[in-house]
Formats: structure tokens, sequence, C-alpha cells
């Protein structure tokens, strides 16, 4: 008799806990099946010297590298801005920047009136680059270790909290793992 | 005034046009599985619409891809294959069946059985009269319907 009521309460029980699971998931953050895998080769043209060629290579010159996926029409990439000047003041690692279906012209004059914290930043005029590495939603940040794979994936603004908590962690490990 | 009318009906509809895009192949039958893959591909931008559906950057980046991997010879495998690479099952409405994606594609059917099996057993009690005990009255409220009976026959 007792079980009779028990039981749809039960179920009641775990439907609500899967309902809340589900819904606290960000549905727009997609694992990326790049993790662990070496990053996609690619050679673009250098944002501000065209006739200069920015690619995988570079990437792979340092213990660890970050790759910023932006674009001067990306509203998230100027509220993360600020605290990519930051980092890239501190020096702790480079930071490679990769410029995402924007027009030349734009993605400079936006560099000159925020500051620019890239080392160099590829010009990804068509998005081509950006389909390989698999970005669909500016901004994105990648943590590339010395061997060119890419160790760690950030999707949307990079802020003090989610550098503390996800990223600084994995930077500092390959860091102390050595080249 | 009309002149500029038409100019802006003009405007617009090129820039429809531009938006949808049209693409041109060589046989039909790539224009079919060019239209078959489009809807079963995702865009990861405007998550509930496929890449036919979707008018969103991406989804045009990705229908371009497309086609320009049917030109050049892929099998529609080559192509679902590059494109789990990078953006993993999340782009495909059909994900293959692995461990991860299991209750994804057994869990209605498990629901369905165990709705079965519920409604079986409910069926079957009401049936055979057991457990429903409520509906025979207990000697106390055999009593009370007599009496309640009774007066009304008076």
């Amino acid at each position: 008799m007792k079980a009779r009521f028990l039981l749809p309460l039960g179920l009641f029980a775990a439907l609500v806990v899967l309902f809340a699971v589900g819904l606290g998931l960000n549905p727009r953050e997609v694992p990326s099946p790049l993790i662990d895998k070496q990053a996609p080769t690619f050679t673009l043209p250098q944002l501000h010297a065209p006739e200069a060629s920015f690619g995988s290579r570079e990437l792979t010159q340092q213990p660890v590298a970050l790759v910023n996926i932006w674009a001067s029409w990306c509203v998230a990439c100027r509220q993360e801005h600020p605290f990519l000047m930051e980092l890239a003041q501190r020096g702790d690692v480079p930071i490679y920047g990769l410029n995402y279906k924007d027009e030349r012209a734009d993605a400079i004059a936006w560099l000159k009136r925020h500051g620019n914290p890239y080392r160099v930043s590829g010009h990804d005029l068509d998005g081509r680059v950006g389909i390989d590495w698999g970005v669909y939603g500016v901004p994105e940040t990648f943590v590339v270790d010395g061997r060119g794979v890419i160790r760690y994936k950030h999707i949307g603004p990079i802020t003090p909290q989610v550098w503390r908590e996800k990223m600084e962690p994995v930077v500092r490990q390959l860091q102390q793992g050595g080249a | 005034m009309r002149i500029f009318c038409l100019a802006l009906l003009l405007l617009v509809a090129t820039s429809a046009v531009a938006s949808i895009g049209v693409y041109e192949f060589e046989t039909p039958e790539q224009e079919v599985r060019f239209k078959r893959l489009s809807e079963e591909l995702r865009c990861l931008v405007c998550q509930n619409q496929s890449l036919a559906d979707s008018n969103a950057e991406l989804a045009l980046d990705l229908r371009r891809q497309v086609h320009t991997m049917i030109l050049a010879g892929k099998s529609n495998a080559d192509i679902v294959e590059f494109m789990t690479e990078r953006y993993g099952d999340f782009v495909l409405y059909r994900p293959p069946l692995r461990a991860a994606t299991v209750l994804l594609w057994v869990g209605p059917f498990v629901l369905l059985l165990l709705g079965v099996v519920v409604l079986g057993r409910l069926v079957r009690q009401r049936a055979s009269g057991t457990g429903n005990d409520d509906a025979q009255l207990d000697v106390a409220e055999q009593k009370r319907l007599e009496q309640i009976l009774r007066r009304r026959g008076e």
C-alpha cells in the first residue's frame, strides 16, 4: 500500500533532479572533439602585415600558448578584452590572435582603440581556418601546448574567474612540465 | 517616389537571394545530396535549426563547405566525418550509437516498455478485482448503507 504512493513520488523526485541538472547545463558549451588532438595546421596572412604569414608553426615555439579567436564585430570580445590586456601585460603566457571573418581595416582600428594583447594575429577573412578549429561562437580561446596539441578550450569571454579556475591550472601545469 | 520604391524592392530581392545562397551543381544527384546533408547537419549557433534552415553566418559557411566538398567528389561519409572531426557528434541530428549516446537511442523504448508494464499490471489488477479493497465495504459501512437504503424506502 505504501509503495504505491512512494513509487510515483520517488519517480517524480528523480525527474526533478534530472531536470534541475539539465537546466543548469549550458547548451552552448558543446564539448570540442579537438581536445587533446593536434591543433589543425593552417597558414594565414598576418593581420598587421599581410605579406608575412602566421601559422601552426608559431604556436609550438613555447611550452604553452593561448589562441584567442576574436573579431571587431563581436560584442563579447570587447567584454573580455581588458582581461586579455591584463594577461598580456603580466606576460606569463603568449597570446596569439585569430581574427575571424573581419575586415582588415576594422580589426586593426579595433585593436588601436582597445589595445593589442596579441603577439601576432592571423587574418581569417573567410572563416575557413575557423571551421578547421571548430569555431562556432566568438570569442573562443584554446590552450595549446609546446607540441601543438590543444589542451583546453573555452567558449565565450574569459573572465578572471574562468581564468583562475579553469585555464590557469592547465597553463601552469604545462609550464611546469617543461618544454 | 515610384522609382525609389522599385529600387528598394530590387535591393530587398537581391539581398534575400544572397542570404539563401544559390548553389550550382553538376548533376541533380549532387543537389539532392546537398539538400539531404544540410538537413541532417545541425547549425551550432542556432542549435535547433539545421544548416538548411539557418541563416546564421556559420551555417552559411558550412553550407558552402558542404557544397565545395560535394563538387570535389567527396562522399557523404567524408563530409560527415569532416564535420564531426571539428564540431563533434553534436553537429549530427542522428548521432552514432556509442556508450555516451546509448541513453539517447534506447531511452524512449525503455520508457515505452516501462509504461506498457505498468499499464498491464494496472489492467490485470482491475480485472481480477484484487488490490482495490476500496470498493469493498466493511461491516460498519455495510450497515450504514442498509440504513440509508431503508430510510429511502420509507
